[in-house]
């Protein structure tokens, strides 16, 4: 099953529609229910990046029966250092992302402890994508 | 301790939920950090201070029903609208954060391990 999403640039109040829709499909096709929120946690905090960080960009679904692929995309600024992005407290974030209760630099760790694989690909002022795959065993 | 136990004892004003007021909860965390949130692995009872449309979907991607919102903050029609699609309960308090987490730490409602 193959699904897509637009992350809409600057658009705060649907941050998670992704996610959301996702988790219902998970539901739907009664995945374990302590997956669903490892990959709906992972999903939803790289929804946030791609509109706290970048300008919005493409979610991409991928579901076969022994695993999710998930990535989204975006056509940002990009991650100059990723290891850096990746430590735990390290944040770039603007107040409002802040106002929305992210920014404390969490997003990328919490993703990585959530699947099975992450990959994270960024070049400077072009864009970012954030590849993760989480087993249903 | 029953979601009516709580709301009294926070002078609470249930905004969501008003016929699940006997369910019992037994754990809660605070936080206004929302990735904090979504580390849990549990689904305790959450108090913040952050009223806006994305502690909503942080408790629909973190699996929590029972939302405790402080310091007289008022969720929008959108809000509640989104959380009645999760299935949540929704209680608004006069009182900080502090203050909610102190009534309720006191009335017998417990911290996740
Ligand atoms: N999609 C992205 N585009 C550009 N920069 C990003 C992106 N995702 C993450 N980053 C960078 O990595 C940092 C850490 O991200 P994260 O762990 O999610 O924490 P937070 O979002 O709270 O800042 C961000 O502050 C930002 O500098
Ligand atoms: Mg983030």
């Amino acid at each position: 099953m193959h699904l897509e999403y637009t992350v809409v640039e600057g658009d705060f109040v649907n941050a998670g529609i992704a996610s959301s829709s996702v988790k219902k499909t998970l539901k739907q096709l009664n995945v374990n229910p302590t997956v669903i929120k490892r990959v709906v946690v992972a999903l939803y905090e790289a929804e946030v990046n791609a509109i706290a960080h970048a300008y919005g960009g493409k979610v991409l679904i991928d579901i076969d029966p022994q695993k999710i692929c998930m990535t989204v995309a975006d056509k940002g600024p990009g991650i100059p250092d990723i290891a850096l992005a990746m430590q735990e407290g390290y944040s770039t974030a603007r107040p409002e992302v802040r106002d929305m209760g992210f920014g404390a630099g969490m997003g990328l760790p919490n993703m990585q402890k959530n699947v099975d694989h992450l990959n994270v690909t960024s070049e400077v002022n072009k864009g970012t994508t954030v590849e993760m795959e989480v087993y249903f065993q | 301790m029953t979601l009516q136990e709580i709301s009294n004892a926070i002078q609470g004003n249930v905004c969501l939920g008003k016929s699940r007021l006997s369910e019992n909860v037994e754990h809660a965390f605070a936080s206004d950090l929302m990735s904090d949130v979504l580390t849990l692995k549990e689904t305790p009872l959450l108090i913040t201070g952050l009223c806006n449309p994305q502690t909503i979907r942080t408790c629909d991607m973190a699996c929590i029903e029972y939302l405790i919102i402080c310091k007289n903050k008022k969720p929008t029609e959108e809000m509640l609208e989104l959380a009645e699609e999760n299935n949540m309960v929704v209680i608004t308090s006069e009182h900080s954060m502090f203050k909610v987490c102190g009534l309720l730490y006191a009335a017998g409602l417990k911290p996740i391990n």
